[in-house]
This record gives C-alpha cells, structure tokens and sequence, in this order.
C-alpha cells in the first residue's frame, strides 16, 4: 500500500448514531490508526433493513438509492456491523432490475463496502492491535456478519493480539441471540426463549464480558443480562479493539 | 388436515410453556446438528455434491411435463399405473377408490408427508378401510391421534415416558409387566404388533424420495426397513409423490441419495434404499401384482417460473427444521399445518394460501442457518422475504407495523428531521434512565421490554458528537 491514504466513509448505523456513538469513535480510531482518512457523510440515517425485512420493497429502494448517492465518492465504506455492511454489500444490488444504471451503482457500492474488523484484517491488512484489556471475554458471531459475510476469524485473530485478554469460546456461538430486527418484537416469546438459550451459553463460558459486532444483538443480549441481574459486561469488539473501554458497558450506567 | 398456521403465535406460546414438549425438542439440537456437521465435513466432495444436486434440480424443473411424461411412460411400459391428481381431495378420492375397488380392509403405510397433505388417513377411515402406520415414529402419533411434526422424525416432539404410556395404553393384550423403558424395547414391541399387520394388509402405500424418469422407478429411503415389508407384501402397492420429485436419471437419484442421509440423520447412506420399478415380474420372488403412482400437484405448478420455484428443489431431509432456532423453540405443531420450519415457511403459503398462513414467513430472523445447511442450497430466507413482500402488497401486514414503517421511512429519507429526532430521542431516553443506564419501561416497545431491559443512549448521537469534534 502507498503513502497515500484511503479515503473511507463511516456508514455509522443508526444504532451506534442513536445509542452508542463510542462504537462509532472506535471505529474511527481503528481506521485512522490503520492509515485511512474518515469522513462521516451527513445525509447519511439508516440502511433500510426495517423496510426491507417487512416486505416494504419500495421504501428499501428509495433509502437505497440515497444512501448509494451519499457514499459514491469514498475508496471504501465501513460500518460496524455485520449486518448493515451486508444490507449494502449483499442486498442493495438485488433491489434493482438488472443491467440498470443504478443497479451498476449499487454494485459498485457493495463492492467497496465492509464491516468494520473483517476490513481491518482482509483489507488493510491489520495483524494486530495496540490495545490492553486484561480480562476473559466471550464472542457472539452475529448472524449476517457470520453467514452473509463470512466474519468468523478475523475479529478473534484481533482479539488475540490484545494484550491480557482471554477468549473463552460458547457453545453455539454461532446461533442466533433471538434479535432478528422487528422479530424480536413482532414475536416475543420465541425471541425470550432463543436468547434465554444464548445467555445460558454466555454464562457458561466463564467469560465476564460478552463482545459481538452488531450492536442489535450486543442491545438484545445485554438487555436480558441485566434484567437478570447478570454481572456480565456487553461491549461492542470495537471498543475492545481500540482500546477504549473506559465509558459503561451496554446498558450499565455511571456507578 | 384443518390448516391452524393463522394462529401461530398463540400455537407458539403454548408450545412455548409446555414443559414436556420442550424437553423432546431439546434433543433436536443434541440429536442432528453435529452428526449433519460431521458426516459433510468427513466427504470432500460435499459441497460440490450441493452444487450438483441444485443443478439437477434446476434442470429438471425447467423441463418438468417432459420428465414427468417420460417417467409416466416408463411406469406404463414396466406394467404400472400412474394416475395425476390436481388437487389434495383429488389425490385422496383416487386412492381411497383404489383401495374400495381391491375390497382393502387394511392398507399399511410408509412414511409419506403427501399423505399428510391430503388428509388421506381421514379419507381410508371413512370408507372403513383402516390405515397403518408403519414408520415407528408415525405409528406413534397415529396411536396419539397427532400429525407429524417433523419431516423425518414425526414424533421428535414426544419423550420417551410419553411413548411408553401411549403403548401401555394401547397395547392391551399385552403383558403389563414388560419393561419398556429403552427405545430398542418400544421399537421390539411396535414391531410385534406391525408384523401381522403387513401379512393383513390388501394395500401398501409409499411415499416417494425420487421417481426416476429414465426409468419409471420410484425411490424410497428409511431406517426402519418397513417402507419395504410395506410395499412389498400386499398384493398392491400404491406410491404417493408430489410432481416436483422427479430426476431424469437412476445417475442424478444416486447423487440426491448421497445429500438425503447425511443432511438429514448424518448417516452416509440410510439403512435401506429401495428401488421400485413396476409390479412384480415374472419369476420375480416377491413384490406386489400392481404398482399405482399418484403424483399430486396441489399447486406446486403454479410456482414453476415464480420467485418460488426453487423451493421445489427441497428433498424433505429436514437440515433446516434442526438447524432453525425457531423450530428448535416451537416444534412443528406450532406452525399449524403439515410442513414446518424454514421449508414450511415457504411452502405452506404457496399451498394453503398467504392469508392463511402469513404468519409463517414472518417467523424469522434471517439468521440463515436455513440456507447455510441445505444440501440443495435453496435461498429460503430469500423467498420468506418474498411473501412478506406480497404480504405488503397485499395490505396484510398488520396495521400498527405499517404506521410504524411509515413514520420511520419518512424520516429516514430526510436526514435533517432524522438527525434533529434521533438526537431528541437520545437525550430522552438517556434523561429517563438515569444512572441505571437502562430502561425497563418504553413506550411502544412492548414487545421489547417484556422480556428485557432497553440499554439507555450515551446520550448524544454520533452525528451531534462528529460535528463537535469537527468544530474543535
């Protein structure tokens, strides 16, 4: 790679924008660190998938259309989420008809689209972290990071160059925690009993924080570790990765 | 069968809080996920057998009329029958009258879901002609009165103590003090009571795998062996096969058969395979005088061409019921007709009708552990997001999620109001929790804090905090 530094638009998700905008500022750290300029287009909201996944195929192609034109002048767009990277990189291009003009656009897009630590690792090349975080962590493969975009090795290779941390595999890390976006509150029960499921799985690693990329999952999942009482802190990998783990875990307050 | 797919979320919750019915489904994980896993990982050319079955399949459904006109020629030529049926009721009125036209008194069946799907052991009971199941498991739910609630493994939602007290039950003339405990015990015992059933038996009545086209044979798979006495001891035999499982070739079916087994129990090969090509020959030992093939379409034609003709490549091995978390929470019962998990969930509104049974494709959260382990790679979180499309369309999604889409939409297309509400609704949210960081109580999301605290914003968005950092 030259001196010259990629130039990368933050597609921050609107979960991070709303919720946790430190996830957002470690990504940025990440990537500034790797070597690349950020910039956070303005006219960016969200990537469409409530839309999308309720059948709403019209308003998907309207938020589409415009979050490919607010990212069209970026060498690469990073979210930190599997699935919103996967939205762009993988369903963007099957909303439109094919051989049109803005079909070739959304496939451009998808084409230079990532989640955020499988860009560190397949893209930039990253072998490790500069990062310290001395305690026993457990990792959730969300599902369309995993599935959709193959995300599986690379945030643990970056894990395992943080000095002091300790990954302790779940069983069925890679089950889905039961959020699934409108499922989790269209159907409540079965979305109780999946996650019930993975939070026994959680606390029977032993590990004391739980990290994962999507902060969907991490809201579900901390959700009901702390309605239950669970000592278990839920960080998004970002955090960790960059080292900037001093604000409260997800859904902790200041104590 | 009364279809009751509308009522899914109530069959869910009930399944949800049945205590017995939990423990049979934790055994679904336990009992298929590893040995699938194992038996693909343990034959190099798994993947590519995937790519191949999908293409066998692809190929034959764009020249169905001309495999099924071979495969009927072929049947006919080898001294069979082959009777089409349009609809469900079709299929059953032909077999019933097949079985009253033979004087049957008793008709012993293998495992076929497409009898399931026309009801026909309602149809042979109203004629006076009594079913048999043979199949362990559906010898069981037959006992009990249930339907199927698993491709494969159609008492998979029972425990071994409810098994043994339906045959304590049943079995009367038998000695009580048997032990009964092992499953090899209730399979010793079924077996006693089946054996003289198939020797009673006027009718045999098969399900299909594969027909072959190249040459008019049918295929069946079980473990059990007892598709085989079925079919092979009455003096007729009758298989029942919906048009979509036809191959060209005895090539292509060998290549399906080595998919079936190990992405549905993680065996190699089941433990008969069973080839039927006609009635028996002359100088043939056995086999049954006739050899009928009702093959139903029951709408299955009418997704040729559809965004939903690849669900006809499914082989029924059952990979994505067990890998589904869904299914795993809910049984099969739950989704209220004969087929359930992510495949019933694409097929059910195509057969029964998507008022009926919209609830079905919505059932997901796209983890696409479904798609990841079908052996013929079919995109069934792709077409699940097809009928909640046409559920769209349609004006069937409910009302409340629609206005809630709508506002949502609105501000998602106008960054301004977007970033002006989202910021409002950090502060909120972060103002109302306090310092606990959470919330237990939102309006709105009912659905959300039923069973989980919503972790609170940090309180300013990301946007609000880039441009301060761009203004330092």
């Amino acid at each position: 790679m030259n001196d010259k530094k990629i130039k990368v638009g933050l597609f921050v998700t609107c979960l991070v924008d709303i919720f946790r905008p430190s996830v957002g500022f470690a990504a940025v750290k990440l990537l500034e660190e790797a070597g690349c300029v950020v910039e956070v287009p303005d006219m960016q909201t969200c990537c469409g998938q409530p839309a999308y996944n309720s059948g709403d195929r019209k308003t998907s192609k309207e938020i589409a259309e415009r979050t490919i034109r607010t990212f069209e002048p970026y060498e690469y767009v990073v979210a930190p989420s599997g699935s919103c990277a996967g939205m762009l990189k993988k369903h963007y291009p099957k909303l439109f008809g094919e051989g049109t003009g803005v079909q070739s656009r959304a496939i451009a897009l998808a084409d230079k689209t990532y989640e955020l630590v499988s860009f560190l690792t397949d893209v930039l090349q990253v072998k490790g972290v500069d990062a310290q975080f001395g305690r026993c962590v457990t990792y959730h493969d969300s599902c369309s990071g995993l599935r959709e975009l193959k995300v599986h090795k690379q945030p643990r290779q970056l894990l395992s160059s943080v000095a002091g941390l300790e990954l302790r595999e779940m069983s069925d890390a890679n089950v889905c925690c039961g959020f699934g976006g409108t499922f989790c509150v269209k159907y409540p029960d079965i979305s109780n009993d999946m996650l019930t499921k993975k939070m026994s799985n959680i606390e029977a690693s032993g590990a004391d924080v739980l990290l994962a990329g999507d902060l969907g999952c991490l809201m579900n999942m901390a959700g009901k570790l702390k309605r239950s009482g669970s000592k278990i802190e839920v960080r998004h990998v970002a955090e960790v990765l960059a080292g900037e783990t001093l604000l409260p875990p997800i859904g902790e307050g200041e104590s | 069968m009364e279809p009751t797919s509308k009522n899914f979320k109530s069959n869910a919750a009930g399944a949800l809080t049945d205590a017995q019915l939990q423990r049979a489904l934790s055994n679904v994980p336990r009992g298929f996920v590893k040995k699938r896993a194992d038996a693909a990982a343990a034959l190099p050319e798994f993947e590519q057998l995937r790519d191949q079955g999908r293409e066998i399949k692809n190929h034959t459904l764009e020249h169905l009329d001309l495999y099924l006109e071979a495969f009927e020629e072929k049947v006919v030529e080898a001294g069979g029958y082959v009777h089409w049926a349009t609809t469900a009721q079709e299929a059953c009125d032909l077999v019933v009258r097949l079985c009253l036209d033979r004087e049957a008194q008793t008709v012993t069946k293998g495992k076929s879901m497409i009898s399931e799907e026309i009801g026909l052991n309602a149809g042979l009971e109203k004629m006076n002609i009594e079913p048999v199941e043979t199949d362990l498991g559906e010898y069981i739910i037959q006992l009990r009165g249930e339907t199927p609630s698993h491709l494969i493994a159609p008492a998979v939602h029972l425990t071994k103590e409810q098994i043994e007290a339906d045959f304590r039950r049943t079995h009367t003339e038998l000695p009580e003090e048997r032990n009964l405990d092992e499953p090899a015990s209730l399979v010793y015992e079924a077996r006693q009571i089946l054996r003289q059933k198939y020797i009673d038996a006027d009718v045999g009545i098969t399900g299909a795998n594969f027909l072959i086209a190249e040459t008019g044979t049918s295929v069946i798979v079980t473990n059990e062996g007892n598709g085989d006495l079925t079919q092979t001891l009455p003096k007729t035999h009758i298989v029942l096969a919906s048009i979509e499982k036809v191959v060209p070739t005895l090539e292509d079916a060998s290549t399906l058969v080595r998919l079936l087994a190990r992405s549905a129990t993680g065996q190699d090969i089941s433990n008969y395979t069973t080839f039927s090509t006609g009635p028996r020959r002359r100088g043939d030992p056995d086999g049954p005088q006739e050899y009928h093939v009702v093959l139903l379409d029951n709408g299955r034609s009418s997704m040729l061409g559809t965004e939903f003709q690849e669900m006809l490549r499914c082989i029924r091995c059952g990979a994505c019921l067990n890998h589904c978390p869904v299914y795993q929470a809910v049984g099969g019962h739950a989704y209220g007709w004969v087929y359930s998990g992510p495949m019933g969930s694409v097929l059910t509104p195509n057969l029964i009708g998507v008022n009926e049974a919209g609830h079905l494709p919505n059932a997901s959260t796209f983890c696409g552990r479904c798609e990841e382990v079908c052996p013929m790679r079919i995109p069934l979180p792709k077409m699940m997001r097809h009928w909640r499309e046409r559920e769209f369309e349609k004006h069937l999604t409910p009302f409340a999620a629609r206005r809630g889409l709508g506002v949502w939409a609105w501000f998602a297309m106008r960054p301004k109001f977007y970033q002006r509400v989202t910021r409002w609704a950090a502060r909120i949210l972060k103002w109302r929790a306090g310092r606990s960081g959470r919330l237990a109580n939102v309006p709105l999301a009912g659905g959300w804090v039923k069973y989980r605290d919503l972790p609170a914003p940090q309180g300013k968005t990301f946007q609000q905090m880039w441009k301060e950092r761009d203004n330092v």
